[in-house]
C-alpha cells in the first residue's frame, strides 16, 4: 500500500512532464484570441507568429513531446490540510525527488547549476531547488500541488522597484510599462504580466510570480481597484504594439495579474515578472485516502 | 512581404534579396551553435572543424540522447535568447562568412552593421515553439567539441525549416528596433 508521501511523489514527478507537455485550457483560449485579433487587424507577421504558436501546442500534444525545450527550474506551490498532520519535511524531500525522477527517467535536460562555478547538478535539483512555497489550510483535508517548471527567458525578466509612496500609482503604472519595453522580445510576448505590490521586497517579488505564473489567464484580483489597473495595464501594454515575438502587433500581453499585501507607510514595493506563452503549470489534489484528482491548471 | 525558400549553403544575393518582415523557410544543412561554441571559436581562438561559410547557424543546445552506433537522437531541440551571443555575430560573418543567423529575441547594432557590410540576415524563429522545430529538423548529421555537451557545434539537415521573418535585413534596417522606438514612444504619450 503507497504512502501518501509516495503519492505525492509520484503526483511530483506527473505535474513536472505534464507542465512540459500540455499547455493549461485557459492559455490556449488566450491564445486562440490573440491569433484571431491578429488574424482581423491584417498584421500578417503578427497572425503567422500567434498560428505558429498554435501549431506547436498541436504537433507538442500530437506527438506527447514538450512544447519549449527549456525545462526550467521546479516551483511547487502546495496547500497542506491543516488537520491532515503531514510531516512536511518528508513532503519537501519526496518533492525533490519528484523533479530527479522526471529529470532522469524522461530524460529531461536539467538546467541547475551553482551560481559561481556554473557546474550543474545533472537532476533539475539542488541547493533551494525545487522552491517550494507552503500553504496551510485549516479545515482542508487535501493536498493541493500546484507545480511550474518556470523557463529562465521569462524569469530573466524580473525586476523589483522601492518606489516612493508619493509617486503613487502613477508609478507603479510608469514602473510596469517600463519593464515590459525592457523586456521587448525576450520573454517570448504574447507573455503573462505578473505584478506584486507592497509586503517588504521579498514578498513583493513572491506575489509577482504567483501572479504570472499560477492565477487562471484573465482572472481578476477581487479587490475592485486593483482589478482596474489590471485591465489599465493589459490594455496599454497591447497598445505599445510590441506584439507577439516583439516582431510587431496588437498581442504584447495575455495577461496582467496583481497581487498585493499591505506594506510600510514609507514603501511603495512594486514587483515585475514575467511568464512566457507557453504559461506552463500543472495541479493536482492529493486527497486524505491517497486518490488524486489532476486539474487543467486553471484555477 | 514575400516568401523565400532557401537552400543552403547561402549566397551573399539570397540574403541581399530579403526585406525585413519576408517569411523564409530553409531546406538543406543548418548548423547549432551557442554560448560554449562561440567562446572556444573566438575566446579561445580554435577554428572551427567545420566549414561555415554560406552558413545558416541556429541559437540553440539541443535535448539529444546517444544512440548506440555514437551518433544523437533529438529529443527537444528550441532556440535561446541571441541577444545574449550578439558580441559573437560580426566575427562569424566577418571571418567565418555565415550569412543568416536564426535566433530569437534580436540582435544590437554592431552585428545589425555587420549584417549591412558582409550581407547577413536575421531571421527570427518563433522562440518556445520547440515542439514545431524538433520536428523540421530531419536529423542531426554531425556534431564537434562534444566534450562541450550540450553547447556542441552541431549539424542538423532540416527540412521547411520555419516559417522564419526577416527580421534584420542585410540593408540596415531591424525590425526589433523599429517596434521597440515606436513602443517607447506610445508609453511616452500615455504617461504624459
Ligand atoms: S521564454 Fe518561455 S517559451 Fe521562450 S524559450 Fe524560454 S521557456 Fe520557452
Amino acid at each position: 500500500m503507497p504512502t501518501i508521501y509516495d503519492v505525492i511523489e509520484n503526483v511530483g514527478r506527473e505535474l513536472y512532464l505534464r507542465a512540459l507537455k500540455d499547455i493549461p485550457a485557459d492559455v490556449r483560449a488566450a491564445l486562440r484570441k490573440g491569433w484571431e485579433r491578429e488574424r482581423q487587424s491584417g498584421n500578417r507577421s503578427a497572425e503567422q507568429v500567434m498560428f505558429t504558436i498554435l501549431e506547436n501546442v498541436r504537433t507538442a500534444d500530437a506527438q506527447d513531446t514538450l512544447v519549449c525545450q527549456d525545462t526550467g527550474l521546479p516551483v511547487f506551490l502546495v496547500d497542506i490540510g491543516a488537520d491532515l498532520g503531514i510531516n512536511v519535511a518528508e513532503l519537501e524531500q519526496r518533492l525533490r525527488v519528484a523533479c530527479e525522477r522526471a529529470t532522469r527517467e524522461y530524460p529531461l535536460r536539467s538546467n541547475t547549476v551553482h551560481p559561481l562555478t556554473r557546474k550543474h547538478t545533472g537532476v533539475n535539483t539542488g541547493e533551494g531547488i525545487p522552491v517550494i512555497h507552503l500553504a496551510f489550510i485549516p479545515g482542508s483535508m487535501s493536498i493541493h500541488i500546484r507545480m511550474a517548471p518556470k523557463g529562465s527567458g521569462s524569469e530573466n525578466m524580473s525586476f523589483l522597484k522601492m518606489l516612493n509612496p508619493s509617486e503613487g500609482i502613477r508609478g507603479i503604472r510608469k514602473f510596469v510599462l517600463e519593464c515590459i519595453l525592457e523586456s521587448g522580445a525576450r520573454p517570448c510576448p504574447p507573455v503573462i504580466v505578473g505584478v506584486g505590490l507592497g509586503g517588504t521586497s521579498d514578498t513583493a517579488m513572491q506575489l509577482a510570480k504567483k501572479a504570472s505564473t499560477f492565477r487562471g489567464i484573465g482572472s481578476r484580483n477581487p479587490d475592485p481597484e486593483i482589478a482596474q489597473l489590471e485591465q489599465w495595464l493589459l490594455e496599454k501594454i497591447n497598445q505599445t504594439g510590441l506584439g507577439p515575438q516583439g516582431l510587431g502587433g496588437a498581442t504584447t500581453a495575455l495577461a496582467v495579474h496583481i497581487e498585493w499585501a499591505h506594506t510600510h507607510i514609507s514603501q511603495n514595493p512594486v514587483a515585475v515578472n514575467i511568464q512566457c506563452w507557453r504559461g506552463e503549470r500543472a495541479e493536482a489534489i492529493v486527497h486524505a485516502d491517497g486518490s488524486v484528482t489532476y486539474l487543467d491548471g486553471a484555477s | 512581404m514575400a516568401h523565400h525558400k532557401l537552400r543552403t549553403p547561402l549566397s551573399e544575393d539570397d540574403v541581399r534579396r530579403l526585406q525585413l518582415e519576408d517569411t523564409v523557410t530553409i531546406d538543406g544543412a543548418i548548423f547549432g551553435i551557442r554560448d560554449a561554441t562561440q567562446i572556444r571559436m573566438f575566446d579561445e581562438g580554435i577554428a572551427p572543424p567545420a566549414d561555415l561559410s554560406g552558413s545558416v547557424c541556429l541559437h540553440t543546445a539541443p535535448g539529444v540522447r546517444k544512440r548506440p552506433d555514437g551518433g544523437y537522437e533529438k529529443l527537444s531541440i528550441g532556440t535561446t535568447t541571441s541577444t545574449r551571443m550578439n558580441r559573437f555575430v560580426p566575427g562569424l560573418l566577418e571571418t567565418h562568412g555565415v550569412r543568416a543567423i536564426v535566433g530569437k529575441g534580436g540582435l544590437l547594432e554592431d552585428s545589425v552593421e555587420a549584417m549591412r557590410r558582409f550581407g547577413g540576415a536575421y531571421l527570427a524563429i518563433v522562440g518556445g515553439a520547440a515542439a514545431l522545430e524538433t520536428m523540421q529538423i530531419e536529423e542531426i548529421e554531425d556534431v564537434w567539441w562534444e566534450d562541450l555537451m550540450p553547447e556542441c557545434l552541431w549539424k542538423f539537415r532540416v527540412k521547411d525549416f520555419g516559417p522564419l521573418i526577416v527580421a534584420i535585413d542585410a540593408h540596415g534596417n531591424n525590425l526589433y528596433q523599429r517596434v521597440r522606438d515606436q513602443a517607447a514612444a506610445r508609453i511616452r504619450d500615455l504617461l504624459g
